[in-house]
């Protein structure tokens, strides 16, 4: 049976906001739409310790901890944008629930305590879009909007950082929901997860314009 | 805003900072208090993710001394309770959160705080 969420209210957010933090767009809507795909599974397990790497405007936060119950779980929101700390902050208060914004480049201080199994919901819309590695670097040290996408080679550079964390990182039940588009080779993260122990499934996939998206759950179960 | 909460998840992430590295220890704070709705289910499953000799520590150097020394094994209705005003309710808007061992301070504002590092002070 299928659940059917409210999507989170950002109207407050002007295009002043959106010179700095990227605006929800297709790739946004497919983490979403995956969450609502998975939204009995994850409600069911009762995941308490939950983190989004790359907040932005905060809509998949919000999303999320709606999903959860607001008072059922925490949330812990990270960006290496300031902006978009202060946007996530006011997506929550404007959808009446409460986030934990933190200013951090990628898991940074929360490692050493997230790293012995802890994270039961792990969410990454990364910077995916295929760049030269200069991009990466220039628009990671600025910390600004080009930090929402410019993704060095394959698009993976950012995102691989966090795939080799993640066996350290994922709870008996953890999951990670992790955007991607085609050019970063989905089928084979798919097998590098699987050399890992972890279980990787592509459960949803669709074409906006120029990208072929997809969401792929990785776990230490299958389902 | 920062709650203890996630305080609790927070350590020092200077390169080569080992020890001493956790709990930050807050200075200079502006705390505010704000009921939240108490959901005492979801912080008796929370119990595996803390460090409580971290939490205690903490929230007496705030001037809170509601919690046991030790966890309890039994827990009964009212320190759940006191756990979750602890926990949720206790936000520190702004200040400081300085590393015991290598003196590196995170500060607070408005509600953010800042856990970026300079470039030569990054591990990894």
């Amino acid at each position: 049976m299928s659940i059917s969420l409210p999507t989170p209210h950002i109207a407050h957010l002007t295009e002043d906001d959106y010179e700095h933090i990227y605006e929800p767009a297709e790739d946004s809507f497919i983490l979403l739409d995956a969450l609502e795909i998975d939204a009995q599974l994850i409600r069911n397990e009762k995941p308490t310790m939950c983190v989004e790497i790359g907040s932005g405007s905060g809509i998949a936060s919000t999303f999320l901890s709606q999903l959860i119950g607001p008072d059922s779980g925490l949330v812990l929101s990270i960006d290496i944008n300031r902006y978009a700390c202060e946007a996530t902050q006011k997506t929550a208060q404007a959808n009446q629930i409460t986030l934990n914004p933190i200013l951090c480049n990628l898991l940074g201080p929360l490692t050493e305590r997230l790293q012995q199994s802890k994270i039961d919901i792990l969410l990454f819309n990364p910077p995916y879009v295929p760049t030269d590695m200069l991009e990466l670097t220039d628009t990671q040290e600025l910390k600004d909007i080009g930090g929402a996408w410019a993704g060095g080679n394959d698009g993976m550079v950012i995102t691989d950082v966090i795939l080799d964390q993640l066996p350290e990182l994922l709870s008996p039940t953890g999951k990670m929901y992790l955007v991607t588009v085609d050019q970063n080779k989905p089928l084979e993260i798919i097998e590098r997860m699987q050399a890992k122990g972890l279980i990787c499934k592509e459960i949803i996939k669709r074409r906006a314009g120029r990208e072929l998206l997809s969401v792929l759950r990785i776990s230490r179960t299958a389902y | 805003m920062v709650r203890l909460i996630t305080h609790n998840m927070l350590a020092c992430h200077v390169k080569n900072c080992t020890k001493d590295n956790f709990p930050l220890a807050f200075s200079e704070v502006e705390l505010v208090i704000r009921p939240a709705p108490e959901n005492l289910d979801f912080i008796q499953r929370f119990l595996p993710k803390l460090d409580w000799s971290a939490l205690v520590d903490t929230a007496r150097s705030l001037g809170d001394e509601t919690l046991p020394e030790q966890m309890p094994e039994q827990w009964s209705e009212d320190q759940l309770k006191a756990l979750h005003h602890v926990l949720m309710e206790m936000h520190v808007e702004e200040g400081n959160m300085t590393c015991r061992g290598c003196g590196h301070v995170y500060p607070i504002s408005n509600g953010i705080p800042n856990m970026l590092l300079a470039e030569h002070e990054v591990g990894r």
